[in-house]
C-alpha cells in the first residue's frame, strides 16, 4: 500500500508530465487532466486490482478503467506510462506523426492500457457497462470503472446508460464525474445546467459517494467507499469535485485552460510550482 | 441458363433469426442486444434458448452499441439489431468511434432495410445504411439475398473476428439459394454465366436480376448473374473476370446509388476497365408508403427494368 505522501509525489509528477506534453506539442487539453490527476493517481496506483506484466484487452481477472471523456488523454497517458505499461520516454511523442499516443485516446496501435477509443463524449458509460456485463457472464468478482466530464452529461447517450444500469442493477460498475463545472463554453450552470446531479443519480437508482478530487486523502476514502457500495444492488456513482487545472495557480477554476496548451513561458511558470519528483520523462 | 427453383417464400429476417440461433449454439460466447423489437429483427429464436444472453436495451439504440462494443471487447460475439434506419444512421458516431475505429467484435443487424419495407413509409425505409457502413474503415457490409443466404451470412459474420454489418428485410421474398451453398464474406457467387452483359445485383435485387436473364434468353441475350453477398470487401476479380468477358455491367440495388453496390461497381471499373455501366436502385430520393411490390415497381426496381437497362447497357458498347 502506497502512503498517502507517495501518491501525492506521483500525482504532482503526473501534473509535470502533463504540462510538458501538450506545451511540446502546443495543442491538447491540460485543464481537466490536471484537475483529475489525484483520482487517476489513485486509481492506478491504489485502488484497482490490476495486473500490469500480463496486459490484455479483454481485461479478464482484473479490474477495468474507461476514459469517457478522452480528450484528458494527458492524465491518462502519464498515469499509464508511470504505472509500467509502456516506457515513460514515449510520453514524448503525444500528438506526433506515428504516435501511440494519439490526441485522443486509440487502440489503433494497441498502447497498453487502453481498451478502447474515446473522443466523441458520452460513449464510455454505455462501454463500460458492457464490460461490466461481461464480467457478469464470466462469474469474474472484479470491477469496472468508468471517468466522465460534468458537461459530457449533456449527452444524451449517457442518461440512457444511466437508466440502464440503475434499472439492470449493473452493480459492478463505479462511475466517476468530474465535477468541476467548466466547459468550453463557461460554467456548465451558464451552458446548460446540470442541476442537482446527486438527486438525479438517486432518482436512476444509484447509489451515490461524494468525495473532493484534489484531496488525496479524501480520494481514497470515497473510493475506498465507492467499492464498498459496489455488488449491493445498485451501480455507483463517485461525484467528485475538483477544479480544473488544479496544481497550477494561474490554470486553476479558469475554462479557457479546457483545451489550450501553456506556451514556453506559462509552462516554466507551471513547472516551477511542480516538483520534479520522480524524474521527468 | 441455369435454373433456380423457388423453394419457398420466406423473409431474410427470419434467416437471420436462425442463423444467430445457430451461431449461439456454435459458440457460448455469442450474445445478442436488441432496442425493444426483439420478435420484429427475429432475436426471438435466440432469447427463448439462451435467454440470458439476451440483453433487452429498451428504446436506447445509443447505449446499446456502446454496451455491445464493451461486451466485445471483453471477450464476446455481440450482435446488436433495430431496424436497419435505427441501427445505423441513428448511431452512426456510436458506431464510427465504439465499433469501427476501436475494431471491436460487434456484428450491427439491420433488419427493415430497403424500399420494401413498404407501409411504414420513409422514415423506416433506410434507403442509405450501406453507403455509411461502407465508408468506415474495418467494417465489412453484408447483404445477402434470401432466406437461407442469410442464415449463412449470420452464422459466418458471427465465425468472423471484426466489426460486421449485415442487411436484410421484412417482406417475404422467394427463396432459391440451397442450403448447402457454400457462404465466403467476400466471395461472390455467379449464379448464371453469360457473354452479352454482366448483372451484378444484391440483396432482394438478386432474384429480379435472374429473372431478368430468363427474359433476356427468351429474347437471345445471354446474361451473366453475380449474386453481392458482400459489398465490402467487394470481389473485383470476380466482377472485372466477367466484365472482361461482356464489356458492359448493370449494377442492381435497392439503396441509393449514391454510396450503393453501384457507386463501389463504378470506382472498380473506372479504375480497371472502363466500360458502359447502367443503375438499378434508388436516385436521390426517399421512399414512401405502399406495399413491397408496388414500391419496387414506381421506383424501377423489377425484373423489366433491369431487362431494359441490359439493352441500353449493351447498345453503349
Amino acid at each position: 500500500m502506497a502512503t498517502i505522501t507517495e501518491l501525492e509525489n506521483i500525482s504532482t509528477q503526473v501534473r509535470r508530465d502533463i504540462i510538458r506534453m501538450v506545451n511540446g506539442v502546443s495543442s491538447g487539453h491540460p485543464g481537466g487532466s490536471l484537475g483529475c490527476a489525484d483520482v487517476m493517481t489513485a486509481l492506478y496506483f491504489e485502488v484497482m486490482d490490476l495486473d500490469t506484466a500480463n496486459y490484455k484487452r479483454d481485461g479478464k481477472g482484473e479490474d477495468m478503467f474507461f476514459l469517457s471523456n478522452g480528450h484528458i488523454s494527458p492524465v491518462l497517458y502519464s498515469v499509464l506510462a508511470r504505472r509500467g505499461y509502456f516506457l515513460v520516454s514515449e510520453l514524448a511523442t503525444f500528438r506526433k506523426l506515428g504516435t501511440r499516443l494519439q490526441g485522443h485516446p486509440s487502440v489503433h496501435d494497441e498502447l497498453p492500457g487502453v481498451r478502447q477509443a474515446s473522443g466523441s463524449l458520452g460513449q464510455g458509460l454505455s462501454v463500460g457497462i458492457g464490460a461490466a456485463l461481461a464480467k457478469k457472464f464470466d462469474s469474474c468478482d472484479k470491477l469496472v470503472y468508468t471517468l466522465h466530464g460534468d458537461g459530457e452529461l449533456q449527452e444524451g447517450q449517457i442518461w440512457e446508460a444511466i437508466m440502464f444500469a440503475g434499472a439492470n442493477k449493473v452493480d459492478n460498475l463505479i462511475s466517476i464525474i468530474d465535477v468541476n463545472g467548466l466547459q468550453i463554453d463557461g460554467s456548465t450552470d451558464q451552458v446548460c445546467s446540470l442541476g442537482n446531479l446527486r438527486a438525479k443519480f438517486e432518482a436512476f437508482d444509484w447509489s451515490i459517494v461524494e468525495m473532493n478530487g484534489n484531496d488525496m486523502t479524501d480520494v481514497i476514502r470515497g473510493l475506498n467507499q465507492a467499492k464498498a457500495q459496489a455488488k449491493q444492488g445498485k451501480p455507483v456513482v463517485v461525484l467528485m469535485q475538483t477544479q480544473m487545472g488544479f496544481g497550477v495557480d494561474f490554470m486553476q477554476n479558469k475554462n479557457k485552460w479546457h483545451g489550450t496548451a501553456p506556451n514556453d513561458e506559462q509552462a516554466a511558470q507551471a513547472l516551477a510550482q511542480l516538483k520534479e519528483t520522480l524524474g521527468d520523462y | 441458363m441455369k435454373e433456380y427453383p423457388q423453394l419457398g417464400s420466406k423473409d431474410t429476417r427470419s434467416g437471420f433469426g436462425e442463423g444467430l440461433l445457430e451461431a449461439g449454439k456454435r459458440n457460448e460466447n455469442v450474445v445478442a442486444l436488441c432496442a425493444d423489437l426483439i420478435g420484429s429483427v427475429r432475436m426471438d429464436l435466440f432469447q427463448e434458448a439462451f435467454p440470458e444472453r439476451m440483453i433487452e436495451c429498451g428504446i436506447a439504440e445509443s447505449n446499446m452499441i456502446g454496451i455491445a462494443a464493451g461486451l466485445a471487447l471483453s471477450g464476446k460475439v455481440a450482435f446488436a439489431s433495430s431496424f436497419a434506419a435505427f441501427a445505423t444512421g441513428r448511431v452512426y458516431d456510436q458506431i464510427r468511434q465504439a465499433v469501427a475505429y476501436s475494431n471491436t467484435n460487434v456484428k450491427i443487424a439491420g433488419s427493415h432495410a430497403g424500399i420494401t419495407l413498404g407501409e411504414d413509409g420513409a422514415t423506416h425505409q433506410i434507403l442509405e445504411d450501406i453507403g455509411m457502413m461502407k465508408m468506415l474503415p474495418n467494417m465489412v457490409v453484408l447483404n445477402p439475398c434470401d432466406h437461407n443466404q442469410t442464415k449463412a451470412a449470420t452464422i459466418a459474420a458471427a465465425e468472423y473476428d471484426g466489426p460486421v454489418y449485415i442487411r436484410y428485410g421484412r417482406p417475404k421474398v422467394p427463396v432459391f439459394i440451397p442450403e448447402d451453398m457454400p457462404f465466403e464474406i467476400g466471395k461472390a457467387l455467379v449464379l448464371n454465366e453469360g457473354t452479352d452483359v454482366t448483372l451484378v445485383a444484391t440483396g432482394h435485387l438478386v432474384w429480379e436480376a435472374l429473372q431478368a436473364a430468363k427474359i433476356l434468353e427468351e429474347e437471345g441475350i445471354s446474361a451473366e448473374v453475380i449474386d453481392i453477398h458482400t459489398i465490402k470487401p467487394l470481389d473485383n476479380e470476380a466482377i472485372l473476370k466477367s466484365v472482361a468477358k461482356t464489356n458492359c455491367l448493370v449494377g442492381c440495388e435497392e439503396h441509393q446509388y449514391n454510396g450503393g453496390l453501384n457507386e463501389s461497381l463504378a470506382q472498380l471499373l473506372v479504375r480497371n476497365n472502363p466500360k458502359p455501366m447502367e443503375f438499378i436502385g434508388i436516385d436521390d430520393s426517399f421512399g414512401e408508403s405502399g406495399t413491397p411490390d408496388a414500391l419496387m415497381e414506381k421506383y424501377g426496381l423489377k425484373a423489366q427494368n433491369i431487362v431494359e437497362a441490359a439493352k441500353r447497357v449493351i447498345a453503349r458498347k
